[in-house]
This record gives C-alpha cells, structure tokens and sequence, in this order.
C-alpha cells in the first residue's frame, strides 16, 4: 500500500505493507536512525517522534496511519546550519544523559511537553516523562535540562 | 515485533465505515490503535482487515447537550483530559483520562477504543459504569443505546455486534462528589486494583481490575443504601466478587485493596 509523509521538511513515499510500523518506516524506508527502538510494546518511550506537532510512540503507529502527516523526528530538531534547539541544548549542558539510548525519545518528549505546557516545574517534568524510561537512571540531569530548556523557552514555574 | 498480515482501508465517514466493516467477523475498527496494535504485535489479535476511523473528524468533540455530557466517540484521552466542560460537569472523566498510559499514549488513544476494548482493567471502563453512562452504536439497521451496566459482558467481550460502531458516549450532568484510587506499583502501570466513586442522589461504586470486566460493587452500594457506616460498606465492597491472581497480585491481595481503596473512596467523595 503507497503512504506517504513528510519527516523533517522532506517527502517520503513507499510502498509498505500494512502492519509496517512507522518506526520501521522512519528507521528503515526514511534512513533516520536517530529513532530508537526499546521495548517495541509503547512503555519506554526510545521511538517518540512528534506526529502533527505531538508526541507519539512510533513503535505502536502503522505507517499507513500516518499517511500525509507531519513527522518530526531527533534528525529534524537542529537548525540546518545545525545550531542546537533548545533542548538539546539544555541536554548537552545539563549532561541529561548517560549511556544515550533514551535521549532522542526524550528529547522529543520533552518538546512536545514545553509547546502544550503554559507552565512547569519539577514534580510536573517528572509526571510529563513517565512515558519514558531512562535504564541509566539518569533522570536528575534530564529533569534538569527539561526545567532548563523551558524556562529558556518562556515556559517558567 | 510485526503483526500478522492484515488488509486496511480508510473511513471517511461513519457510512462508510460502516460499509467497508461489512459483515466480516474478522474484521476490526482501528482508531488510535493504542489497545489494539499492541495486541496485534503480540499476534493475540489478527484481525483479517483493518477499517481505520481515526480520520472521522466528525466523532471527535465534547458537548453540553442540557441534561447530559455527549463524548465523540474518537475524542483523544488528551483531548477528554483537557476538555473545559469536562473538567467543570465531569471533572473525574478529566482527571481519569490524564491518568492513562502517558501523554504520548494519550495523544493517540481515544475514549470510545478503550470502552470498545472493554479491558477490566482499563481505568475509564469503570468510570464510566460508576458513572451510568449511555454508549451509543450505529450499524446499517440504525442507532441503539446500551446502558453502561450492559455493555461490558466479560474478558474483552462487549455488547457491540462486529457490524456496529460505537459513535458516542452519554454522561448525566449532576455528580456531586467522585473519587478516583488507582493502586500501582510504577508510574504508567495498569491499575493493580483501582475503584472509581460518584455520588449524584446515591453512591455508584465500581472496580477496576477486580475481574474480566469493570465491576459495580454491589454490596458497597447496597449497605451504603442501607445506612451502614464508610467502615462498614468498605467491608462489603468485594462481596460477591472473586477478583483473578495474576503476576502483580493474588485474589487475596486484590479483596484487600478493594476494601482498603473503596474507604479512601468513601471518605474523599
């Protein structure tokens, strides 16, 4: 079946099957590896890419689900001239990571949060991320950098 | 994980869906595909043809129609979470959706596939039999009502016939106390126990999790009907009720926190 989407700014068409999953879309048909796969069961959070401007677990999308939407995965988030988004930034500085497995999932989690939220603080940060596991337990410095990102983005306490 | 082969197709309206469904019993709805994509990936789901409904806009809203709250049936959990009329009339339908999966589940799942679904072990289920609601359901023969007290019939079983759609939920204005428990052990776990408790003229009371559909507790409703005491009604609430043991808890376990959540219910409400 043709699906087609568009990932980071870029047209993407292919022929898949059906029970593709847009994780496998984005990682094996689109070639952005940046999208991690965890668990494969929507609990850890490693394939969250923003789906129309809103977090989502990849892994328990089909591909032909998101036909005409607008994907925005870890590869798209820099700027071209690649100048950090925020986040990422908040990331680097805060060392919001450990081993780096969960930290693209994160990092798309932790976008989507600071666009819907008006405001945020620890305890919400902390509530915000629990669809994502960090195995590293590193989740002081990602809280850090969440609570970082946010208030250099306008969204304060 | 792949699920198995399956052929899919898109709905542009409730019609169509309606048509494309046809009467192929293998056939299933897909909207969020939050329940059943993680079914199908652990092939304990596979359906022969997949009609997605996730794009019938028309089935996604909250309105204030007088008497009662009328839910679209594809109205996303973030959306239910957010909804202003439901956080003012129904404020524990809100808080209960912001209380599934995580945000990122709750930006694709939608209210009428986890009544559809009909998990015992789904949180809004329950909410929605304390709370009597109406699920309304149209097939090529026209529209029906099914009170929320028939709709669930057992381990993932409901009252929908494989050529119906479930188009919208009813919720009576008039609650003037609820609560919400839900016992787990890990932030995004699935309730071990939870007990959902409204009060609009008597007191609803029912279970999450305590068997293989939403539960009424009977005789918590019927002592407090009978003037006993949140102590004493708290006692009766598993009565009749033999929850199942699984890797998370025992039956014995789980009568336990039944009692021991349905008396924070009470004293909260």
């Amino acid at each position: 079946m043709k699906v087609s989407m568009k990932i980071n700014g870029v047209d993407y068409e292919k022929d898949v099957e059906p029970r593709r999953l847009l994780v496998h879309f984005i990682r094996e048909d689109a070639g952005l590896t940046g999208t991690n796969v965890g668990c494969d069961t929507s609990s850890c959070g490693a394939c969250t890419i923003l789906m129309n401007g809103e977090s989502v677990k990849s892994c328990t999308v089909l591909a032909v689900q998101a036909e005409g939407a607008e994907i925005l995965t870890i590869e798209g988030l820099a700027e071209p001239d690649g100048t950090m988004h925020p986040v990422q930034r908040a990331f680097q500085e805060c060392h919001g990571l450990q081993c780096g497995y969960c930290t693209p999932g994160m990092v798309m989690a932790a976008v989507s949060l600071i666009k819907e939220e008006s405001s945020l603080d620890e305890q919400k940060v902390r509530n915000a991320l629990e669809g994502n596991l960090c195995r590293c337990t590193g989740y002081h410095n990602i809280v850090k950098a969440v609570l970082q990102a946010a208030d250099e983005m306008g969204v304060k306490a | 994980m792949y699920p198995a082969k399956f052929d899919y197709v898109r709905a542009t309206d409730v019609s169509d869906a309606l048509a494309k469904i046809g009467s192929d019993e293998d056939a299933k709805f897909i909207a969020g595909g939050h329940s059943l994509v993680p079914l199908m990936k652990f092939r304990l789901a596979t359906p022969s043809l997949l009609v997605d409904i996730g794009r019938i806009g028309e089935l996604s809203y909250v309105k204030d129609e007088g008497d009662y709250i009328a839910i679209g049936a594809l109205t996303r959990h973030h959306d239910v979470q957010h909804s202003e009329i439901l956080q003012s009339h129904l404020p524990i339908l809100s808080h209960v959706a912001g209380l599934v999966g995580d945000p990122q589940v709750r930006h694709r799942g939608t209210i009428g596939g986890s009544v559809a679904h009909g998990d015992g072990a789904s949180d809004l289920p329950a909410v929605l039999l304390a709370l009597d609601a109406t699920m309304v359901a149209r097939s090529g023969e026209g529209q029906r009502e099914i009170q929320a007290k028939s709709f669930f019939k057992g381990f993932l079983e409901t009252d929908l016939r494989p050529d119906e759609i479930l188009t919208e939920i009813r919720v009576a204005k008039g609650v003037k106390g609820w609560s919400f428990q839900k016992f787990n052990r890990r932030a995004q776990d699935w309730a071990i126990v939870g007990v959902a408790a409204v009060s609009n003229g008597s007191t609803k009371v029912a279970f999450v999790n305590m068997g293989s559909s939403p539960l009424r507790s009977v005789g918590c409703e019927e002592a407090l009907r009978d003037g006993a005491s949140i102590t004493e009604a708290a006692e009766r609430a598993v009565d009749g009720i033999e929850p199942p043991s699984d890797l998370n808890a025992t039956s014995e376990f789980r009568v336990h926190l039944a009692k021991v959540l349905t008396r924070r219910a009470l004293e909260e409400i």
